[in-house]
């Protein structure tokens, strides 16, 4: 198996979840209801769970510790897609930002459940379960408030407009996309992100939101080899010097 | 002297004195994530999984586990944390989901991957009752709404 290859899937999955868990720990205190103060608190935890557990495998194929690989490596080195970098934003975008991210990722892990490299098939098999929960929250809430006012339904679908063309950035080839695919360590990003659309167009059906038609997702790519937005770099020198301060307290 | 080596039995009881820092009740046998245990004359070695990935318990789990291990004078203790093994609610002993009752928590159906059932109010029994959020105060936890009492209770999530 192409060890290169494995540990370009393993950062991006790694890099995604730990970025946009920091993300979503940001409404810690800030949520528009305390609900969802705790929601947005516990998928930050989860995902940098995950992210945790991705970096234990890269470490595992001969790479630095888990605490290095997220805490000291430089922007060009991280592989998380635009989307995720994004600031929170309002909360209608941080719930449609939740509510892409997480179709997305419920695509990816059911595929990865059958991946050829054992233990991340392993470790997809665990996060699936856990994940539920952040796929059943995004889905419930952007139904209910779509159901709710028109002034709601319309942030929603000023949010989706704005957050669509940025999440297409999840599924950016890079030079390994093939030899993951032909080793059957993962499909092809086309086809995830062709399940991942049909899956957002059953999810929508009925609550009057719609993907939006005329967009230009071009300047939203380059995550994936490293070519970040402007957020990220900020993000990353904030998380490394909390780090610094108290070694034992990001995770 | 040399002492024989405990047998996997007697380490599995040795444990059931490490509880779960967040549910009092709970061993970390009955909670289901002591997931090996070899003993030999090297030593104990245990391997623990984690409930939810993010769960920040297993650490002070961990450490529990191996002090607990050595206060029985035994010197090669060996514990690691597996992240990518599953775990599920499933694993839970009786004798875990007799902990989980008494601290107040509602369980999660016997069988996680089965139909949705709804939680059992712990307050008066009644199954009318309705999830208000599947995130709680932990990571294992959802918030309920009962239908007859009205009451609010916590229930230990099905995964
Ligand atoms: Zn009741």
């Amino acid at each position: 198996m192409n060890t290169e290859a494995l540990k370009d899937l393993l950062f991006r999955l790694a890099d995604d979840d730990l970025v946009i868990g920091h993300r979503n720990s940001e409404w810690t205190g800030i949520g528009p209801v305390l609900e969802e103060d705790i929601a947005f608190a516990s998928m930050a935890q989860d995902c940098v769970g995950h992210a945790q557990s991705y970096y234990t495998l890269i470490h595992e194929l001969g790479e630095a510790d888990p605490d290095r690989l997220a805490f000291h490596r430089s922007e060009k080195d991280f592989r998380s897609c635009h989307l995720v970098e994004q600031p929170i934003g309002d909360y209608a975008f941080s719930l449609i930002r939740h509510f892409l991210y997480d179709l997305a990722k419920q695509v990816r892990l059911e595929a990865l459940t059958q991946s050829s490299y054992a233990p991340l098939a392993q470790l997809a098999d665990r996060i699936r379960r856990e994940h539920k929960y952040a796929r059943m929250h995004a889905t419930t809430w952007v139904r209910q408030l779509a159901a709710g006012s028109d002034e709601a339904r319309l942030r929603l679908q000023s949010a989706l407009n704005e957050a669509y063309p940025m999440a297409l950035g999840l599924f950016e080839s890079t030079d390994f996309t093939e030899t993951l695919a032909a080793e059957g360590v993962q499909p092809a990003e086309s086809v995830l992100q062709s399940r991942w659309q049909q899956l957002l167009e059953q999810t929508l059906a009925g609550t009057g939101l719609s993907l939006p038609g005329d967009f230009d997702a071009a300047a939203y790519m380059g995550g994936r080899k490293g070519y970040h937005s402007e957020h990220l770099g900020p993000m990353l020198a904030e998380m490394t010097e909390v780090y610094a301060l108290d070694p034992e307290a990001v995770w | 002297m040399v002492r024989p080596n405990p047998t996997r039995e007697q380490v599995l009881d040795w444990l059931q004195a490490v509880k779960d820092p967040e549910i009092p009740t709970v061993s970390v046998v009955d909670l289901g994530v002591i997931s090996e245990v070899e003993t030999g004359p090297d030593g104990v070695r245990v391997e623990m999984i984690p409930t939810f990935s993010g769960c920040h318990a297993l650490g002070f789990m961990q450490i529990h586990v191996e002090e607990c291990l050595r206060a029985q004078g035994l010197e090669q203790v060996e514990v690691k944390v597996n992240r990518n093994k599953p775990w599920s609610s499933d694993y839970l002993t009786e004798a875990g989901r007799r902990g989980l009752r008494a601290h107040g928590l509602a369980l999660p159906p016997r069988h996680a991957d089965g139909p949705d059932e709804p939680a059992e109010c712990p307050k008066c029994g009644s199954t009318r009752t309705q999830l208000l959020s599947p995130f709680g105060p932990t990571l294992c936890r959802a918030i309920h709404q009962c239908g007859d009492c009205l009451e609010t209770f916590e229930q230990f999530k099905p995964v």
